[in-house]
């Protein structure tokens, strides 16, 4: 059994309280020892750490990984290597394939191509209803028996509320959270963007707040009515995080994701029809962008997650409203987490590692079930290794994804992945 | 002649009146005023464009823009070419991006563009070498129809500057709204907007007009009134409750036309709805000048084709 020792770094895992100089003995998949000056014997891979940050592997619950369907955009293998690559040892894959994850044999095929790839664990989610209709519940446990690590019909909302109601009972039952895109469909209105002057210049249809908001208000109600387990995702107004956070006071179960896009950038990145930065929710302004940032800062928001939404180059080749939502985003996450977050001083690194580790793992489960977003002894030997002093440009052109749709080219960021070990093996190995 | 026509660039393209000094708009303007009576003329036609190759590429229907933008290029020499999307490569699933390198490929100078999507001419323009002309972008800007308007209103009314000018109806999905608050903005006028708000853009104050919940509020302050045509899907989305009610609460009548305290110049971009956002017998009265509105929009495509494109300003003085 292969043993490897990471020697010196700085190991931050806030699930244990703990930010010291440390050695981490991983054990085969497993993490053995923590401590100072860990003793190893013949044949351990020591890995040198010192300057560097040793955490939990970075989850990220929020990905499209395309197949089956869109192989052209990403494939499972293609997203998994973007995640390993961007310091990432588990996703989340979201069911709005070609066809929906909404069976049993779909989620199991997802997880096949997840573990015959061998890089990132990836973790398929099932779709809330059949098709994503919104129409009939898909069968949750079945779901959950063959892998899924929540339910979702992300990217389409659940616009029949009675229906959302009854998903929020019955997947009670298993203990799943039910993860929510918050979109009123009739009040956004086919939009494309943020609705304010920018969207009125352009001559774009834009989307209110309020399409989002009025449906973050519903499902918190839903959730305090059911006492189910809501998981709202990629939140990106103002009202949306006073809303979750006044919930969270009243003991609504409920968690939700922030993503680096939302906490980056405002509606002024689309000027002149970037279809790069073209995504639903769309990017708002700069009230929601800094009520973004202080939910990622008091924990209103969980977790940071990306929405990592490849496309092919010809189809963000078209004028803004042709273009598909969404970006690119498994690269560039812990980049601009420690530059827009840490660095400013909003938030701590061990902050930083609580929402991208040990939330995410808690959000769906993942800690009691797969032993993941812990360094504790026996959990899985997931570990990211970051170096908190790299400075980097974002070449788009360097990814490992299938797809190049980023906002964020020729961005400076500081910190990024070194090494990635999922389960003991080495997954990504960067340049320190 | 040759020193007023001496004027600043317009750059590669015109995409929308947003981008361009009032500088810019005012050589536009009297470009336009000099190639007027081109049109008038036994033979209407100039050399300024001779040997250049103009493309129409009309991707939405649109019969008064392209027939405007076909008269000015052939009165200007150019040769021309017209597609619309019906029968072309387009339909058979080509990108707006592919159509028009191909279009390039076999060398030309300029690109008329109508699309349904906004932004699509600038799109258009980042990716082409041609030069590019916007002929009405989704909801964005219709450049040609705003500066045709500008150039009615100071037939009528001289300089714009100080002007009172009043944008009625349904400017939330009207390119031509945006061409016009831009254009009549950047020459000094006071703009206003009127409609209910269910037709308003968010946030339109902030172009720096003022809103008129009623029509009969906004005739009370105008100087010029430019009703803009309200589709009539609109009713079938919910934006207002019935074409007649509309027509009773902001329609531009002759009884209110009369009441005005000023004598009120009236502006239509067309196709009308007479009986809806305009009666008859004001789209046909005496403060009507909605068809010189279309013979200007002639002489105005002229002058931008002319000073995108065309030959120096001594070969004018020369032709002319």
């Amino acid at each position: 059994m292969s043993r490897i020792l990471i020697r010196g770094g700085r190991v931050v895992d806030p699930s244990q309280g703990l930010d010291a100089v440390l050695d981490v003995l991983l054990d085969g998949a497993r993490v053995g020892r923590i401590g100072e000056a860990v003793e190893t014997g013949e044949g351990t891979e020591v890995i040198d750490a010192s300057g560097l940050v040793v955490t939990p592997g970075l989850i990220d619950v929020h990905v499209h990984l395309r197949e089956p369907g869109g192989e052209h955009k990403e494939t499972i293998e293609s997203g998994a290597r973007a995640a390993v690559a961007g310091g990432f040892t588990t996703v989340v894959a979201m069911p709005n394939t070609d066809p929906p994850i909404d069976s049993p044999a779909l989620v199991g095929f997802v997880r096949a191509r997840g573990a015959a790839a061998g890089l990132a664990h990836v973790f398929p989610s099932g779709c809330i209803t059949l098709g994503q209709k919104g129409e009939q519940l898909t069968e949750f446990g079945e779901l959950m028996a063959a892998g899924a690590v929540c339910i979702t019909d992300d990217g389409k909302p659940v616009m029949n509320a009675g229906l959302m109601r009854m998903a929020l009972e019955y997947a009670q039952s298993f203990d799943l959270p039910v993860a929510v895109h918050e979109e009123e469909l009739t009040l956004s209105r086919g939009g494309t963007m943020n609705e304010g002057i920018i969207a009125t210049r352009l001559g774009l249809t834009g989307i209110p707040n309020a399409a989002e908001d009025v449906m973050i208000a519903r499902d918190l109600l839903l959730a305090e009515l059911t006492g189910g387990r809501l998981h709202i995702q990629h939140v990106a107004t103002r009202g949306g995080v006073e809303m979750i956070r006044a919930a969270k006071a009243h003991g609504v179960r409920v968690t939700a994701e922030g993503s680096p896009h939302h906490f980056t950038l405002t509606d002024e990145a689309v000027e002149w029809y970037n279809s790069n930065a073209k995504m639903n929710p769309p990017l708002r302004s700069a009230a929601d962008r800094d009520a973004v940032r202080a939910g990622v800062a008091d924990g209103t928001l969980d977790v940071i997650a990306t929405d990592h939404a490849p496309h092919h180059y010809d189809e963000k080749e078209q004028a803004f409203e042709d273009a598909p939502n969404g970006i690119v985003g498994l690269e560039t996450s812990v980049g601009l987490a420690y530059t827009e977050l840490v660095a400013t001083g909003l938030i701590d690194l061990p902050t930083m590692i609580e929402r991208m580790s040990c939330a995410p793992a808690r959000s769906m489960s993942m800690d009691t079930r797969f032993k993941l977003g812990s360094l504790r002894e026996g959990w899985a030997a997931d570990v990211t290794i970051l170096d908190p002093l790299a400075e980097w440009t974002v070449d788009a052109s360097a990814f490992r994804s299938l797809s190049r749709n980023t906002p964020f080219s020729g961005r400076r960021l500081r910190c990024r992945a070194v090494r990635t070990i999922v389960g003991g093996r080495t997954a990504w190995e960067g340049a320190r | 002649m040759a020193q007023e026509l001496v004027n600043p660039s317009l750059g590669k393209d015109l995409l929308g009146l947003e981008e361009l000094t009032r500088e810019q708009i005012t050589a536009i303007l009297d470009t336009a005023e000099r190639f007027k009576e081109i049109s008038d003329r036994p033979v209407r036609k100039v050399p300024f464009l001779r040997g250049q190759t103009v493309v129409n590429a009309f991707f939405e229907n649109s019969t008064r823009t392209r027939v405007s933008f076909e008269f000015a290029e052939k009165r200007m020499g150019a040769d021309t070419v017209s597609i619309s999307t019906t029968g072309s490569s387009v339909q058979k699933g080509e990108t707006l991006v592919d159509t028009a390198r191909n279009l390039e490929a076999m060398r030309i100078d300029m690109v008329v563009i109508r699309h349904a999507s906004s932004g699509s001419a600038r799109f258009l323009a980042e990716r082409i070498e041609s030069h590019v002309i916007n002929a009405g972008d989704g909801k964005h800007e219709h450049p040609t129809q705003g500066l045709l308007d500008l150039l009615t209103i100071r037939d009528h009314r001289g300089p714009v500057e100080g002007l009172k000018v009043c944008i009625c109806g349904d400017v939330l999905h009207s390119r031509v709204a945006r061409s016009n608050i831009h254009g009549l903005k950047r020459l000094g006028a006071e703009v206003a907007v009127c409609g209910p708000l269910t037709l308003m853009p968010a946030d339109v104050a902030d172009l720096g007009v003022r809103w008129f919940p009623r029509v009969e509020e906004a005739i009370e302050w105008a100087d010029v009134l430019n009703v803009l045509r309200l589709q009539l899907e609109r009713m079938k989305g919910g934006f207002i409750p019935s074409l007649r009610e509309y027509n009773r609460v902001f329609g531009v009548t002759r009884a209110r036309v009369e009441a005005a305290p000023r004598d009120l110049l009236i502006l239509h971009p067309g196709p009308m709805n007479r009986g809806v956002e305009i009666d008859s017998d004001v789209a046909d009265g005496p403060h009507s000048v909605i068809l010189q509105q279309v013979t200007n929009g002639v002489a105005v495509r002229m002058a931008v084709l002319y000073l995108l494109a065309g030959t120096p300003a001594q070969d004018v003085e020369a032709a002319a």
